[in-house]
């Protein structure tokens, strides 16, 4: 036994491609995207494509995805599914609303955090306690919350002045930080349309010209949630809950009580995301609000390989179609066209060159499909932009599944005392 | 266990799940500062003629969408995209019914497999996904619903036409419109003739589920996936086949509308049908008769609720608190009900074992 273990453990040493670590690698992927949006940028002439203006609202856009994202995190991580992200995120819109309104923005926050907890705990009982299968639990949530925050929100506001039976007076926003001097400077490179110089200028424009107080604050979860889970021993015992929980319990992990917190957690941070919906992307509480971006956010965890930096990677890219999308949609669009085109036709050549030639064919047969309606149009119809962060969802999925692995025990039901 | 409690734990779940949705409706009202009382008077009121016919066309619109829900969940695929399905199938079905290539009742016909194929082909998209690339279904169908949304939308614009505030497709010949039903005597609203398309959808259904390869193939991969393919199923292919089957039931839903009274597609089109489908067939178990009940329970409620601002001065939108709750309860008092089943089993057992080794039980 012990000789099988010391011949097995150079294999399970962890994989240092040619000497670039991680950090590095993402670093380097990062300067590819803003260089190629840069000349797409320079190309076309879309010049709001990479303005302070588009990656403001791409942040704004972003953090709720990844909040949502989060909380799947944490959720799956412990090994429980969790579709109901939308209905707690509805429920912090609602919270959010109906606290910010009487009490300010820290306790909207909190009424936001505690609507979107009720919902986390329901889905808790629901999965850990009765294991009722995990995705149904989602679903009926989603349908309950819905139902609350529609009828909550007509009695809340329909009589307040400014609000309606569908949507909130307009709210008190988070404080907000502009770092002087930097972001008057980077307001003026940004406007040069200098090559990727002016682009990294809007980008520092972007983060500290009035950057919202609440994503500083949903930043540090992000991170502080890598930190947590995987630095610590308490982010060891959960995630075991979501890779073995039968071996966990045999190391003594209260597996229920882990799983619990987490699937809580997880509705902690939607109600999180649904607050900076309502108070920092728009004004106010407003029914339907969340459009989906509960489910988004569980497509940019998958898509970040259940892990936070991951995830953010892609809340951003999500973040930045919708930003892309707000600000003078149909031109940025019509730009991005031009990069996804290229991109897929650089991604058939490399598959052609491994041999996958099935798959060569189809990103071709994608990129050329894209270049086409790059070069036969001007512009990308409206319908069509709103498309878009769902179109990325899908295509980004279809090429990166295959190199993704959830927790082993994700979505399995657990009963104490059954293993082996 | 006898037969007599056997069926009594049976209905326990259902009765339980309802005593839930009551208590959380009536707590949530309370909260609200509204009189429940006021709620139970209207909604468990005696509904008039032309709510029934409203009820059993709501239902018959449901049970089609439960079904289509159904197909895959009985093999553990979660189609969620019934409402994309729906929608693109019932939007190609509009037009083509519109061009009136082929007379009276053959257009009709034609357009009912139209309509199929395109919930099949919308679906199809996802199980493609699924088997090629290993994508979740949950995510990608929920990914097409948004995309349909903003595809029909598009595609409407293109080839509708603008009347007042909303766009439809082309009215479709009088030849091939299907005549309403009369189910109560002198009342005006009538049940749509292919409100039956339900009934026939359920009895495949149920024939296909229960007696037929196939069948027992999908209920097989459902229960459990490893014997399945140490049996010979090709899960792959099951996925595609069952899918598609989805996505042609989820063509069905706008069928009865169609023909019946709207006679084309318009921007008004019903929304949220799919997903409430997914809700009856959590409620019917994915079982054929069960599904019939969800589906007369749900349309009965959002029937019954119509009146509550009116009467009661209290929001419709409560109904959904109530049948999102009788779902999430009714799954958990399942899930109760089988565990205290199988501990009753456990017990007979022993206690039969117990009685024939007179106390001597091998560890």
């Amino acid at each position: 036994m012990s000789t099988q273990l010391a011949e097995r453990t150079p294999a399970a040493a962890p994989d240092r491609r040619r000497g670039i670590g991680r950090g590095t690698r993402l670093w380097l992927y990062a300067l590819a995207s803003l260089l190629a949006l840069s000349a797409a940028r320079v190309a076309t002439g879309a010049d709001d494509l990479t303005s302070a203006g588009t990656l403001q609202a791409a942040i704004i856009a972003a953090i709720p995805i990844a909040l949502a994202g989060l909380g799947g995190l944490w959720s799956e991580r412990a090994g429980v599914v969790n579709i109901g992200l939308e209905g707690m995120m509805i429920l912090g819109t609602l919270g959010a609303g109906y606290y910010t309104y009487y009490q300010g923005v820290w306790v909207g926050l909190l009424g936001a955090i505690m609507f979107g907890a009720i919902g986390g705990v329901l889905h808790a009982v629901a999965t850990v306690v009765f294991a009722v299968d995990h995705i149904v639990s989602g679903v009926a949530i989603n349908i309950i919350a819905a139902g609350v925050a529609a009828f909550m929100a007509e009695v809340f506001f329909a009589d307040l002045e400014g609000g309606g039976p569908t949507q909130s007076p307009s709210l008190d926003r988070p404080p907000t930080l502009t770092v002087p001097g930097v972001s008057d400077l980077s307001a003026d490179i940004a406007e040069r349309g200098w090559f990727a110089v002016s682009d990294l200028a809007a980008l520092v424009n972007a983060l500290t010209d009035e950057l919202s107080i609440f994503t500083i604050l949903a930043l540090l979860v992000i991170f502080g949630t890598g930190w947590l889970l995987w630095h610590t021993a308490f982010g060891l015992r959960l995630r075991s809950c979501g890779e073995s929980p039968s071996s966990a319990e045999t190391l003594g992990v209260n597996v229920y009580r882990y799983k619990f917190l987490a699937v809580t957690m997880s509705g902690v941070l939607a109600g999180f995301g649904g607050c900076y919906l309502a108070v920092v992307a728009s004004s106010g509480y407003a029914n339907g609000q969340t459009g989906g971006r509960g489910y988004i956010g569980l497509a940019a965890m998958i898509f970040g390989n259940w892990r936070p930096g991951g995830l953010l990677t892609g809340s951003l890219l999500f973040g930045f179609t919708e930003g892309t999308r707000l600000r003078s949609g149909g031109e940025s669009v019509h730009a991005l066209l031009l990069l996804v085109a290229l991109g897929l036709l650089l991604l058939a050549a490399w598959q052609v060159y491994r041999a996958h030639l099935v798959s060569a064919a189809l990103s071709g047969l994608i990129g050329a499909g894209a270049l086409w309606w790059y070069l036969a149009t001007d512009t990308v119809p409206g319908d069509f932009t709103e498309m878009t962060p769902y179109v990325t969802t899908l295509l980004v999925l279809a090429l990166a599944s295959q190199r993704l692995r959830m927790p082993a025990a994700d979505g399995l039901p657990y009963r104490r005392g059954e293993a082996g | 266990m006898t037969l007599a409690s056997r069926l009594l734990v049976g209905a326990a779940a259902p009765a339980l799940a309802f005593v839930a949705a009551a208590v959380v409706t009536s707590g949530v009202l309370l909260g609200s500062g509204a009189a429940p009382a006021e709620f139970w008077k209207v909604v468990l009121s005696l509904p008039d003629a032309r709510q029934l016919v409203s009820i059993v066309n709501a239902a018959a619109i449901l049970y089609l969408s439960g079904l289509a829900a159904a197909v895959g969940f009985r093999m553990n695929l979660f189609n969620i995209g019934v409402e994309g399905q729906y929608r693109v199938a019932t939007f190609v079905g509009a037009v083509f019914a519109g061009q009136s290539l082929l007379p009276g009742y053959l257009n009709t016909a034609a357009t009912i497999v139209v309509a199929m194929a395109g919930g099949a082909a919308w679906a199809g998209l996802a199980a493609l996904l699924k088997v090629t690339r290993g994508v979740s279904e949950v995510i990608s169908t929920i990914m097409l619903n948004a995309i349909a949304l903003s595809l029909v939308a598009y595609l409407l614009r293109k080839v509708g036409n603008r009347e007042g505030q909303v766009v439809v497709t082309d009215q479709i010949q009088q030849s091939s419109w299907v005549a309403n039903i009369t189910l109560v005597p002198g009342e005006d609203t009538k049940v749509y003739g292919l409100a039956l398309l339900a009934v026939v959808a359920g009895v495949a259904y149920a024939v296909v589920l229960n007696r037929t390869r196939f069948g027992f193939d999908l209920r097989a991969t459902g229960a459990s996936e490893s014997a399945a393919v140490a049996s010979g199923v090709n899960v792959k292919r099951m996925v595609i086949v069952s899918m598609l089957l989805s996505g042609a039931v989820a063509g069905l839903i706008g069928m009865p509308e169609m023909f019946g009274s709207s006679h084309a597609y318009g921007s008004t089109i019903q929304t949220g049908i799919g997903f409430t489908g997914i809700a009856v067939a959590l409620l019917g178990r994915n079982n054929p008769g069960g599904i019939a009940v969800g589906a007369l329970v749900f349309a009965f409620l959002a029937q019954q609720a119509t009146p509550l601002g009116i009467e009661a001065d209290i929001s419709p939108e409560i109904i959904a608190v109530t049948q999102g709750v009788v779902v999430l309860s009714v799954v958990i008092a399942y899930e109760v009900v089988r565990r205290y089943r199988g501990r009753m089993e456990q017990a007979q057992v022993a206690r039969e074992l117990g009685d024939r080794q007179s106390g001597e039980v091998p560890v």
